[in-house]
């Protein structure tokens, strides 16, 4: 069977600041990595070939630096690894991303059974690519699976966390699932896993290999636009509540709580 | 197709249009020509169209000689978006109870409707779940459009994006409006997919311009550190899934009327190809945490698994819920299903009372627009002690006793 698993290159941290001069992100200096979603997302995807045979595909869109995110996917063990670049590609919205993967899954040598999605992206935080790729491709999804019950050729049962529970649900192949922390526990890459990693080829597809129409994808191509960014004002810490003992402190607070009418 | 080009008799060669181009597209080459005035420049800007995304911000830099020309070709969508009228609320029903979300959605959705003087309609898809229709109305919706059928019995992506979007293109709404539950964010994305238009998630603020009917979509990026405001001005409807708790419902008021409209969809062309199994509801709890109006959440300090009992009883006293930290979750003592925070679940409470949570930003990040937040934690320099509204200092073994009694003998439970 072949895996395939969509991955995104995210600051290491989500402390960004604006620039007061130009209003926009700094990102100078500040380290880059997986986002930490898909990690889960490739160590499924190499789970699951390990379970029942086949290959993992690790894709990307990005700048060509999102090639170190590549690296990183194949040294954990994925076959294979596809870098979408093109300037073209660039200030993409949930949409024309979207578009942008669904066609260079399209164009895959080997048809992807299943393709694989950390249930969001911790820069942008919306959940909406997977779903939206699985649309774009004509194949069903399950978003936020914490577990995969049964696979095999053609089909799978997962589980579906919703906020009361859980939901068992079974699809037909190709599908799609994003996938939630609870799944697994990814591996750290090892040694000659790194050192192999380091001799392959990742494949680099710009806007023509993977036939994108123009007034689909970046910028010109995305519905949302991002009219303002500021840094929402932090939350100031309040009252220190202090006492005798535990006793009075617990009262002083059940006091302030009720003059709130919440309790 | 989109065009750009130079105009080669007004290009002056200055190269003002190259800083300007965000992509790296424009190059200056030798190639001397006469300029309409008759002097003759030696360079003229090239675009290379393999990169250039037509922005138009070497148009804006050239203004002086105006001698780059773009036609983008604008999607037929913008002449008609005035035929999008009113604004809908997806009115999220779990075996046949409403999502709190929906009613606070339909508030806004009127206060919306009011200044774009339209109507706010609730859709309803499900099975078995017409007299729920009623209930969309007492809390303020103008009209209620139902689609009934045993295949909606339960949720599937691929039948309830299907009649969504169905609906959407014959009715024509301007504004849609979802919760951000795992439901509206998985099938809502499938819908805007599917109908090209922009898809905005998670929001936490909403506004329209009366003006451009644009609807203004506040939200937190960046784990809540950057809040950015985006717009859908060219395609319709405007799409949003929004955050639980950020707005107020309506008072519930049976004197309200509306129209109640039944459509039905022929799913006989539709894929379905995903099949429901079976819930298992999650009985470790009986609240559910992204609706809760006081969560009780404990972390590392709670020191093992037998913390969360004593947190579970306060939480019981109070109507709430149970929250934990990663670090509580990844030890193992409570299941996942409680974690707060960025890999968990992002809440908003009326009241968030933090037991041994020293308040990592991933933490803070998942209930820091709690209305109050009262932290308990034997370290007063931790993150959590400095943005909460009360903080204690202590043990919290020693208060969390103490404050179940407080409760008890304010409510007047005997022991």
């Amino acid at each position: 069977m072949h895996f395939v698993v969509c991955i995104k290159q995210v600051p290491a941290t989500t402390s960004v600041q604006i620039d007061p001069k130009t209003g926009t992100l700094k990102r100078e200096g500040v380290e880059s990595i997986i986002n930490p979603f898909d990690e889960y997302a490739i160590e499924e995807g190499i789970r699951l070939k390990e379970r029942v045979g086949g290959i993992t595909t690790v894709i990307t869109m990005g700048p060509p630096q999102a090639e170190q995110a590549l690296r990183e996917a194949l040294s954990r063990g994925c076959d294979d690894a596809i870098l979408l670049t093109d300037r073209s590609f660039a200030g993409a919205d949930t949409w024309a991303t979207s578009y942008t993967l669904s066609c260079a899954i399209k164009m895959l040598p080997e048809p992807a059974d299943l393709i694989i999605c950390g249930k969001q992206a911790s820069d942008g935080d919306t959940a909406q690519v997977g779903p939206s790729v699985a649309e774009m491709l004509d194949i069903p999804h399950v978003a936020y699976v914490r577990k995969i019950v049964d696979i095999r050729p053609g089909y799978i049962k997962v589980e579906r966390m919703l906020e009361d529970g859980v939901d068992v649900l079974e699809m037909s192949l190709p599908a799609l699932i994003t996938v939630v922390k609870e799944i697994n526990t990814p591996r750290l890459p090892t040694l000659k896993g790194m050192l192999a990693a380091k001799k392959k080829q990742i494949h680099v597809w710009n806007k023509e290999t993977i036939h994108a129409e123009t007034d689909k994808i970046g910028l010109v191509g995305s519905p949302t636009q991002v009219v303002k960014v500021f840094t929402p004002p932090p939350r100031l810490g309040g009252e220190r509540i202090t006492g005798a003992d535990a006793k009075e402190i617990a009262q002083k607070l059940i006091q302030k709580l009720s003059s709130h009418g919440i309790i | 197709m989109n065009k750009i080009e130079v105009i080669v008799t007004k290009c002056t060669g200055c190269g003002l249009c190259i800083k300007s181009c965000p992509y790296g597209a424009i190059k200056l080459v030798d190639s001397p020509h006469q300029l309409e005035s008759g002097r003759t420049v030696k360079q003229l800007a090239v675009i290379d169209l393999d990169k250039c995304t037509y922005c138009g911000a070497c148009v804006e830099a050239c203004k002086r000689y105006n001698a780059i020309l773009i036609e983008k070709k604008e999607e037929q969508v913008t002449a008609t978006l005035d035929v999008y009228k009113n604004v809908w609320i997806y009115a999220e029903q779990h075996r046949g109870t409403i999502s709190p979300v929906v009613f606070e959605l339909i508030a806004k959705g009127k206060e919306l409707a009011e200044k774009l003087n339209v109507k706010v309609c609730s859709i309803l898809l499900g099975h078995n779940i017409k007299e729920l229709a009623k209930e969309l109305i007492y809390y303020g919706s103008d009209i209620v459009y139902i689609v009934d059928d045993p295949v909606l019995k339960e949720f599937l992506d691929e039948p309830y994006s299907a009649v969504l979007s169905w609906l959407i293109q014959k009715e024509k709404p301007e504004i849609v409006l979802m919760g951000a539950t795992n439901i509206g964010r998985s099938f809502a994305s499938r819908v805007a997919a599917k109908i090209r238009t922009g898809l905005t998630a998670d929001c936490t603020g909403l506004d329209v311009d009366p003006t451009t009917r644009n609807l203004l979509q506040t939200r937190p990026a960046f784990g809540g550190n950057i809040m950015a405001t985006i717009l859908t001005p060219k395609h319709r409807p405007q799409m949003a899934t929004v955050r639980h708790k950020v707005f107020k419902p309506l008072q519930k008021d049976t004197s309200r009327n509306g129209e109640i409209i039944e459509v039905q969809y022929d799913f006989s062309k539709v894929k379905i190809r995903t099949k429901f199994l079976e819930f298992i509801k999650d009985t470790t709890a009986k609240v559910n945490l992204a609706e809760a109006d006081i969560i009780v959440s404990g972390g590392r300090g709670l020191g093992g698994p037998d913390g969360f009992k004593l947190l579970e009883e306060l939480a019981d006293l109070l109507g709430g819920a149970v929250g934990a930290s990663r670090a509580a979750v990844d030890a193992g003592w409570i299941p996942y299903s409680h974690q707060v925070g960025q890999t968990g679940r992002t809440v908003a409470p009326k009241l968030y009372i933090a037991c041994g949570i020293s308040g990592q930003i991933q933490h803070l990040v998942g209930m820091s627009s709690s209305q109050i937040i009262v932290a308990i934690n034997k370290d007063p320099s931790a993150p959590m002690m400095k943005i909460a509204t009360y903080s204690i200092e202590g043990d919290l073994y020693e208060i969390v006793p103490e404050l179940i009694k407080a409760v008890k003998e304010y409510k007047g439970i005997k022991d």
